[in-house]
């Protein structure tokens, strides 16, 4: 026997639009990613939506399922019950292009201005314990579901002013990486403002790769920030003994 | 009429998964003005989908190991038809390929002191894939952007090229439009580099994204270039079966280098009885030695016991399970079962298999460290692919190059797993360099001739211009089914004309499509003009498929099972000539007497 689901699908652009009402035929293990492929190819074909790999490795095709961030290839439809309408949105902080694709170039921009990895020089050994803490954050699948779900993003719009956690988690990445000798501790302050960050967790929670972004990125990128900037022993200790590393 | 929006540059990558960051971010280096145009957003290519690793002799884990005894497996692996020259400089350069990625930033998993971590995969005689547990191709790709966004690349993201441009002989450039738009632009440019992956969508069950429409074969195919190979294509053993929402969807080949067995309906481990002669001397013919094997293995032992026979290669492996389960001993859903769950703690499973525990816990409701996994083959690489100077990837027209799955020749009838990212670093490099000396050669850019760019802007458009036509996703799919039946992993004469039919009728369909919407970000119509790619690809495989009355590697012939000693001989040549796709046979370049040597020894067999 088979059941139907309802959906309700954003469809406009960059100048507004409206939910859609579509109806597909529910099948064993169905995504909510294959919902909208059924509806691409049954009734609206220029619904615009973005996919790659749809196996969760990819994060293309992230928006927002009944109000919450999902990656769209990994929430399964039998999560919703039948018999309400199940809402499909594009992710609320960057603008939208057309339907579910929103404009994340901003992204984009920001990652270009973090320094690159530099290697230091020698010996380039280092040992799974040392890989670990950074292979979580390189699990990072660049969804901006992160992003999406920041409130310093979402609802105060200060792209200007903060990177956000995707780019905190990338430049945490670099900074406990064994091999870089580079120091981006004040642009982790200034120009990513990562004292915008309150701690509220919320990203943590959205992220499909269940990295623990609030825990072991942002706050260790808080603490640098602090014992370099704000620790008077070590303010003093500096102006002393000159130097400024604070890199554990 | 006005003049197209135009760019200007030396060199224009064409791709952005792993061969064409590495080609941008060599062209880059050389001094070319380079620009890197991405079907998707940058980061999202088809590399990242990448699971297992990456071959490389760095001989971390067995010292036994070095290029030659890599270039001998490759060449086996690949039933001896590969060009002899690509598989050499692969071999040779993929360490310091990887090397070079560790000190771009990647961390791949280490050994006990401290060095890059290989595992064993099919078809490598040594543990020899360096890896980030099954994530490889994450790691690799969000390496090679970072670097590359450094690089001053001009990046033009969800882009796609519908014609690469010829004038005098030569490339000129390459026209294409912009999804978010639909906006067409010219790029002018000195060379071009294909990079566009693979063809995997014309099947039903596979593991490519939607980008794998056979874009760059077809571009290079309109350009006059020829195509080799294409009658070898590879069903991965390991696709998911179930639930019919993840079919095809992939199942890193990691599982069995981490001990996974494979086992039918009737609990058996049957590819004990699939081991082709070729290989006898290498894989245990008893259950007990393939687990003295793993045991060793797990104990970070260098392995006197032989390899068990799940890790034969691909070829062979997807066969054996296509013929458990068409002889009735398969799983539930037309699969057979990997068992990694009694073969492993929970705790190792997660920690080298975390993607596959997720994918199947969340998708399947299966957990992988209780229960066997079911799987069957699917679509997921192709040989075949744009002939190229085994050392410049430049392609028989001047000025076009290929690297990366786009190219032919390295990998012959059928591909070890781990050397299509080694693939891709090798000559992605080289044809970056090469792109890149070809473009410092001339010193104006090619003119442009403006009726091949508005006959292609034309063409796109038609189907907003019909009031009546089909929708382009039933043609799609149609296509698909009708491949995955006539021209799959068992092929016959009759599939195979009734095939070539087939696309025929589908082409007539495809004319006729009609989408809705206008050319902003619209699917439907990108679907429609992606038709044409995969039509003529399509074609090109079933035609090479028909011609090789043999069975070697990716390619099965049911009415001719063996693999013949003269075929072994020829490579099948495709070029489009008068509106025609023309078949030629080739004969395969022989190695040089040295390397026939290394070879020699298992020729024999």
């Amino acid at each position: 026997m088979s059941s139907t689901a309802q959906l309700k699908i954003f469809r406009g652009d960059r100048n507004g639009g409206a939910m859609v009402d579509y109806e597909v035929p529910r099948t064993p293990g169905m995504v909510v990613l294959d919902a909208v492929h059924v509806v691409q190819a049954t009734q609206a074909p220029d619904l615009a939506v973005r996919w790659n790999c749809k196996a969760g490795k990819c994060g293309s095709c992230s928006a927002e399922v009944n109000g919450k961030p999902k990656l769209t290839c990994m929430e399964r439809m039998d999560k919703y019950p039948e018999g309400t309408a199940i809402s499909i949105r594009p992710m609320k902080t960057f603008p939208v292009i057309k339907d579910l694709v929103t404009d994340v170039s901003w992204n984009y921009a920001v990652n270009k201005k973090i320094p690159p990895f530099k290697i230091k020089e020698g010996e380039r050994k280092y040992y799974q314990y040392e890989a670990d803490r950074v292979q979580e954050f390189r699990k990072c699948i660049e969804c901006f579901l992160c992003q999406n779900i920041c409130h310093v993003l979402r609802e105060h719009q200060l792209k200007q002013e903060f990177a956000g956690p995707r780019f905190l988690v990338r430049v945490a990445g670099l900074e406990m990486h064994p091999l870089d000798t580079e120091d981006r501790t004040e642009l982790i302050k200034d120009a990513m403002g990562v004292g915008f960050c309150n701690i509220t967790k919320c990203c943590t929670e959205v992220c499909p790769e269940s990295i623990q972004i609030t825990d072991n990125a942002i706050i260790p990128l808080k603490e640098r920030v602090a014992d370099r900037y704000y620790d008077p022993i070590r303010w003093i200790a500096r102006k002393v003994f000159g130097g400024n590393d604070s890199r554990q | 009429m006005e003049p197209r929006p135009t760019h200007q540059y030396d060199v224009v990558i064409v791709g952005a998964g792993g061969a064409g960051l590495r080609a941008a971010i060599e062209a880059a280096r050389q001094g070319a003005k380079t620009a890197l145009l991405c079907k998707s957003l940058l980061g999202k290519a088809h590399t990242v989908m990448a699971e297992g690793g990456v071959a490389a002799a760095l001989a971390n884990v067995d010292d036994r190991d070095n290029w030659k005894v890599h270039f001998r497996d490759t060449m086996k692996g690949g039933k001896y038809l590969n060009q002899w020259r690509m598989a050499q400089l692969h071999a040779q350069e993929a360490p310091e390929r990887v090397n070079e990625l560790e000190e771009w930033g990647a961390v791949f998993d280490r050994t006990k002191d401290g060095r890059i971590l290989q595992r064993n995969f099919g078809g490598h005689s040594h543990p020899r894939l360096a890896h980030v547990g099954d994530r490889t191709g994450l790691e690799i790709i969000r390496t090679l952007q970072d670097k590359g966004i450094h690089s001053g690349i001009d990046v033009f993201m969800e882009f796609t090229v519908r014609r690469i441009l010829i004038s005098d002989g030569a490339v000129s450039g390459c026209v294409g439009y912009d999804r978010e738009k639909g906006a067409f632009t010219v790029f002018n440019a000195k060379a071009v580099v294909l990079a566009t992956g693979g063809i995997g969508r014309c099947w039903e069950v596979s593991s490519n994204s939607w980008e794998y429409t056979a874009d760059g074969h077809a571009l290079a195919l309109w350009a006059g270039a020829d195509l080799l190979d294409m009658e070898f294509v590879q069903f991965h053993p390991t696709g998911m079966t179930w639930p019919p929402s993840v079919k095809g969807t992939l199942i890193t080949e990691g599982v069995r280098g981490e001990g996974g067995v494979l086992k039918n309906s009737e609990g058996k481990r049957f590819m004990f009885n699939y081991i082709p002669a070729m290989f006898k001397a290498e894989f245990a013919d008893t259950e007990k030695e393939a687990d003295e094997w793993v045991a060793s293995v797990i104990a970070g032992k260098i392995p006197t016991a032989r390899r068990p026979p799940e890790l034969l290669t691909r070829d062979v492996v997807a066969r054996a399970i296509h013929r458990e389960v068409a002889e009735g001993r398969g799983a539930p859903h037309g699969g057979v079962f990997l068992d990694i769950a009694t073969r492993r703690t929970p705790e190792e499973i997660k920690r080298k298999l975390p993607g596959m525990y997720h994918q199947f816990k969340q998708l399947a409701d299966v957990d992988i460290t209780t229960d066997p996994m079911e799987v069957g083959p699917t679509c997921h690489y192709t040989m075949g692919g744009v002939r190229v100077h085994p050392e410049t990837q430049e392609s028989t027209v001047p000025g076009l190059f290929a690297a990366g799955e786009v190219a032919a020749g390295m990998h012959g009838a059928n591909r070890l797993g781990g050397n299509s990212l080694s693939d891709l670093l090798v000559f992605g490099k080289r044809a970056g360099e090469h792109a890149a000396q070809h473009a410092k050669r001339s010193a104006a850019h090619p003119r442009i001739d403006a009726a091949q760019v508005e006959e292609c802007v034309k063409e796109s458009l038609l189907p907003f211009e019909r009031n009546e036509g089909e929708n382009p996703y039933a043609i799609s799919e149609d296509l698909q089914k009708m491949m995955q039946r006539k021209v799959g992993i068992i092929r016959e004469d009759k599939d195979l004309r009734e095939a070539i039919e087939a696309i025929r009728s589908l082409r007539e369909r495809a004319r006729h499509t009609k989408v809705g919407g206008n050319v902003q970000f619209n699917p439907g119509w990108h679907l429609a003009l992606d038709l044409k790619n995969m039509l003529d690809i399509s074609e090109a495989v079933a035609r090479a498929a028909l011609e090789r009355t043999e069975s070697r590697g990716g390619h099965t012939r049911e009415d001719h099972p063996k693999t013949e000693a003269d075929w072994g001989k020829v490579n099948l040549v495709m070029r489009l000539r008068d509106g025609n796709i023309t078949l030629e046979h080739v004969p395969l370049e022989q190695p040089p007497a040295e390397l026939k040597a290394l070879l020699e020894g298992e020729l024999s067999h």
